[in-house]
């Protein structure tokens, strides 16, 4: 049984002695784990363990092939990042906290049946919502209570699936679902939300922000990533999802050029980079499925490494926001440096891990025929390469020096951050051990002269246009503001359309709420009056009107049996 | 030991009421309480035998005196009471640690003695009920276990305690009345007061006078679902528990109710059932109503109440409505969540009312706005009760998410789509009278009254954590709840006409 247990589970078990153990101890003790459960994985071979019987319903809780085990490894990696990069912390909530949820992510990702996959699913949204909380701040709280109930919410709509589809077809297995049934479509969109579908995305950019320093980094690891890997097995092949995955690479971009908090920038950029993959697993070739687990892989690396940069500025400055920083170059030249790695790895540099993987899926669009498509993800690279190429370093660490002095990150966050920098730059450089243990065999080439210099005419034009922008004067001499210049033509244009159909949709929200609050408040009033301390129904009744019931149960199952 | 094998049926039920016996010649709460342990821990080891046996074997018959049945009294024990037994007696064994302490400081000296005593009686009319296969042998027991629960209420210090036990006193005789004006039905049309004899002679006296056996049938319904605080006749419940001694409220909350809903199930589907099909009555869908009464309303008033004891109490109207709806379904998931929800909730409820008691024990007072800040002065106790807590809500992970995964499955067998909505909606309302109640506890800033509390001594603590472990440990391993639930209901439902 122990050959066959679960690497999840070794995370979420090893976490319950986290408490018991102080200093040094358990930092290595926490560090082995993700270790020990690395090592479980690469000694399993490929094939379904951990059968068990649960509820007349046969469990696997624990499959692995080439889909989940490219998952479950860069889970256990960033796991392992995530650690290092949160040694310095004396807060077991947050240890426990993340440790459990890192493990219900992977096992979640070695689920082999709905309801395994459903435990796991529940696993994940409770115990990350503790690394919100962490922060000790109403605020926080409030996010991590909207968060929780949306997560929850998936949760619900995944077990409703779950029950539906048990009971129609018999199985329970987790293989391709499709969307042709209710039980698929109610399964689907409890992927949607985890994986932050437009319209449905908005618990994303409400709540990461609100995490602690290092809770972010472990956030942006899983939640949406596990709803990538679960919609690759569930959902590949998908038509709907291309225009869903469009959609979401494209729209963040807007609200991350003009949001000042740098980790929401993020937020939104994770959102746009997930666009990429939901399109991948649309177009469904084994090319597009190949690109999205790559990006995936790549994604989870150069996201942490950003998010541990600015977690180190929110560390050591007490801000992110772009109006206050500027200059910390010279107060953090390594986190600086690091988060320039990043900012290079999202935007597709050549020799930077975000190009190797991008790549694949930009292709995979040409080659399936998606123009439109392919016209759009072009746009949102260069998009990226803006908000989060040019505007997070360049607001943190350069722009007009703010003044702050402050120190360089604590040791434990710059091994973390130059382990995952090495990585991306590693695998930008010699992609081959990545693509090798892909689900698919992979004859893909990311360095040849066409996509080297797409990539590059875009990202120059990107730089050029900022540049030239900047050395006309149009950009007034100020660096605070040419963001808000920059923005310009986006905010004015957009921001006059949104605000005409954004104050007719404002107003028929308001009366519409208006009007649901009012039925609410009545409701309430009815059942407080009913149920209240003096309502009839919570009122000690006197004895005789017990007993006066009693008798009229009594007509009321002799009548109703007579009649 | 197999010298007194063939006597265990009877050795649950005297080994009790010698004890209480005993107890109360005793006059010193110390030694009262040694003895009780004593007992209870005795209790499920006799019960644990005899469910095996029951597994194995088949069920047991026990000629009480040697006189065989139908004119002797038989004990008889099959799965389904083998199954309640251990559960009754697993909570006395359980939870008999917690009450030194707790018994100690709530009651005066001299009513210590008495009160084991009366608590040794009440178990000895509850597995009496469960272990006897006599119609009327059971009400003797069913008011053996009424009248000490009467004083056992009565004992607590709040002067509404006294109103509460009046109350109960008035409603549970009218119950026991009604229960034994059905027995007396039956015997008329019978001539039996032996279960198995009743089941055998009842098809011929339905095809006589099918308006009197339904005439027996209203009656003993109506007398258990007093007992059992079916709605709308669970107006004694929520007083009974608030304001008797915490001990009392955890071992009634967990055994008493449960044990009338087994003797109503006894009746439903081995006595009545095998011989008409009750199923086609309206009975089952009056059931099937008065638990979803049950499940919205009386969870609707816990949502308001500021006592924690008289929300809990409340919450248990609305679980019971759980088990009642399982019964209602009358089929085998919705009969088997039925069944596997009275241990659960048991358990957690057990759980729920310790920790409180624990906190009465602390703090003097389970007021919602007295508790501010509490589980940070008491972490362990708080965490088993929001551990139980969840497991009310049904989360998954937790056992009650096994019982109304079975209930909805049982909904879903009926084809009854709207009542498996309805099963979560009612979940959702204890999402919010359990919130509201962690939300002060952790949440809020301890105030000055209850700076001194920390976690109870390990006589409480120990049986708060072991039943809150249940909660969890039940939700992943199912094999002695819902396993075992699954085969009672499969010979339950196979057994019905």
């Amino acid at each position: 049984m122990a050959g066959e247990l679960s690497p999840g589970l070794i995370l979420i078990v090893g976490a319950l002695l986290v408490p018991f153990l102080r200093g040094r101890l358990r930092g290595a003790y926490m560090l082995a784990l993700p270790v020990l459960a690395a090592w479980q994985l690469l000694s399993l071979p490929y094939g379904s363990f951990g059968g068990i019987e649960f509820l007349d319903m046969p469990l696997v809780t624990l499959r692995v092939d080439r889909l989940s085990f490219v998952f479950g490894l860069i889970f256990l990696m960033a796991a392992f990042l995530g650690i290092v990069y949160s040694l310095h912390l004396d807060d077991n909530v947050q240890h426990v906290a993340g440790l459990v949820y890192a493990g219900s992510a992977v096992g979640a990702v070695f689920a082999g049946d709905l309801v395994t996959l459903f435990i796991y699913w529940e696993g994940t949204a409770i115990a990350s919502v503790f690394l919100i909380w962490a922060r000790r701040e109403e605020r926080a709280y409030r996010a991590g209570l909207r968060y929780l109930v949306i997560q929850v919410g998936s949760g619900v709509l995944l077990l409703a699936g779950v029950i539906i589809q048990f009971r129609q077809t018999g199985s329970i297995a987790f293989d391709h679902l499709g969307t042709q049934t209710l039980a698929g479509v109610l399964i689907f969109l409890a992927f949607g939300i985890k994986c932050a579908f437009p319209l449905l995305h908005n618990w994303l950019q409400d709540a990461y922000p609100e995490a602690t320093v290092t809770g972010t980094v472990m956030l942006s690891a899983f939640t949406t990533k596990l709803a990538v890997y679960a919609l690759a097995r569930g959902y590949a092949g998908t038509e709907i999802l291309v225009p869903i995955g469009a959609a979401m690479a494209a729209f963040p971009i807007f609200y991350a050029v003009i949001e000042n908090d740098l980790r929401r920038v993020l937020a939104y950029s994770l959102n746009n980079q997930l666009g990429f993959m939901v399109v991948g697993i649309g177009i469904g070739t084994e090319l597009a499925i190949n690109g999205t687990v790559a990006h995936a892989f790549c994604h989870i690396l150069y996201k942490a490494l950003l998010f541990m940069s600015m977690g180190a500025v929110l560390f050591r400055t007490g801000t992110v926001k772009g109006s206050e920083l500027g200059g910390l170059y010279k107060s953090m030249p390594w986190t600086t440096g690091f988060c320039i790695v990043g900012a290079a790895s999202i935007s597709g540099f050549p020799l930077f891990s975000g190009f190797i993987s991008k790549a694949m899926i930009i292709t995979a669009a040409m080659d399936g025929g998606y123009f439109w498509t392919w016209i759009v993800l072009l746009f949102a690279s260069a998009g990226v390469f803006h908000h989060s190429g040019i505007k997070i370093p360049y607001f943190a660490f350069f722009s007009h020096d703010s003044g702050k002095r402050c120190a360089e990150a604590p040791g434990n966050m710059l091994v973390a951050m130059a382990v995952t920098a090495g990585l991306c730059i590693l695998i930008g450089v010699y992609p081959r051990p990545l693509y090798d243990i892909l689900p698919y065999s992979v004859d893909f080439l990311p360095y040849t002269l066409e996509h080297v210099v797409t990539q590059l005419q875009l990202l120059m034009f990107s730089a050029l246009a900022f540049t030239v922008l900047m050395r006309t004067g149009i950009y007034p001499p100020e660096m605070r503001r040419t963001n808000l210049d920059f923005d310009w033509v986006y905010r004015r244009l957009l921001r006059s359309a949104a605000l005409a159909v954004g104050g007719l949709a404002r107003d028929a929200w308001k009366e519409f709420t208006k009007v649901i609050k009012h039925a609410a408040r009545g409701a309430a009033h009815v059942v407080a009056h009913h149920h209240g301390p003096d309502g009839i129904m919570a009122r000690t009744w006197p004895t005789g009107v017990m007993a006066f019931w009693t008798t009229v149960m009594l007509a009321a199952y002799l009548i109703l049996t007579y009649l | 030991m197999t010298a007194v094998q063939p006597h265990l049926p009877v050795l649950q039920v005297v080994i009790p009421l010698l004890g209480a016996l005993l107890a109360g010649l005793l006059r010193r709460g110390t030694s009262g309480f040694a003895l009780a342990l004593a007992v209870s821990w005795l209790m499920p080891l006799i019960a644990v035998a005899l469910l095996c046996q029951v597994l194995t074997g088949g069920p047991i018959s026990y000629h009480l005196g040697g006189w065989p049945p139908p004119w002797g009294i038989e004990y008889r024990v099959d799965a389904l009471n083998g199954f309640v037994l251990v559960l009754v007696s697993t909570i006395g064994a359980v939870g008999m640690p917690f009450s030194y302490r707790s018994v100690a400081l709530e009651l005066e000296p001299r009513q210590q003695a008495w009160f084991y005593c009366m608590y040794l009686l009440c178990l000895t009319g509850l597995l009496g009920i469960t272990v006897t296969g006599d119609a009327f042998n059971a009400f003797v027991f069913l008011e053996i276990s009424s009248l000490s629960t009467y004083v056992m209420i009565a004992l607590g210090r709040d002067r509404r305690a006294l109103l509460s036990s009046y109350q109960y006193l008035i409603m549970g005789t009218i119950g026991a009345t009604f229960y034994i004006i059905g027995v007396g039905f039956i015997y008329l049309l019978t001539g039996s007061l032996n279960m198995v004899d009743i089941s055998a002679r009842l098809g011929a006296a339905w095809a006589s006078q099918p308006s009197a056996v339904i005439a027996a049938l209203a009656f003993v319904t109506v007398g258990l679902s007093l007992k059992l605080a079916l709605f709308p006749l669970h107006v004694w419940l929520p007083n009974a528990y608030a304001y008797a001694p915490s001990f009392t409220t955890v071992f009634l909350s967990a055994t008493a109710t449960k044990v009338t809903i087994y003797l109503l199930i006894r009746y439903y589907f081995t006595i009545f059932g095998v011989s008409i099909d009750f199923r086609a009555l309206p009975i089952t869908e009056v059931i099937v109503v008065l638990s979803l009464a049950a499940m919205f309303i009386a969870s609707l008033v816990a949502v308001f109440e500021q006592n924690v004891k008289r929300m809990l109490a409340y919450s248990s109207v609305a679980q019971i409505g759980y088990i009642t709806l399982g019964i209602g379904l009358a089929d085998q998931a919705g009969l088997t969540g039925g069944l596997v929800h009275i241990v659960n909730h048991a358990l957690m409820k057990a759980a729920l009312f310790m920790s409180m008691g624990a906190v009465f024990y602390r703090v003097g007072t389970v007021n919602l706005k007295d508790l501010a800040g509490i589980g940070r002065k008491m972490p362990i106790t708080m965490a088993a009760f929001t551990v139980a807590g969840f497991g009310l809500i049904g989360t998954p992970g937790t056992s009650g998410f096994i019982s109304k995964w079975y209930l909805a499955l049982g909904a879903f067998e009926r084809g009854w789509w709207w009542l498996v909505f309805l099963i979560v909606a009612s979940s959702l309302i204890a999402v919010v009278y359990v919130g509201r109640v962690l939300e002060v506890a952790w949440r809020r800033e301890p105030s000055p009254a209850i700076a001194e509390a920390s976690d109870p001594p390990l006589t409480m603590l120990v049986p708060i954590v072991l039943l809150a472990a249940a909660t969890v440990y039940f939700g992943f391993f199912t094999e002695w709840t819902a396993g075992v639930a699954g085969t009672v209901a499969k010979t339950l439902i196979g057994g019905l006409k």
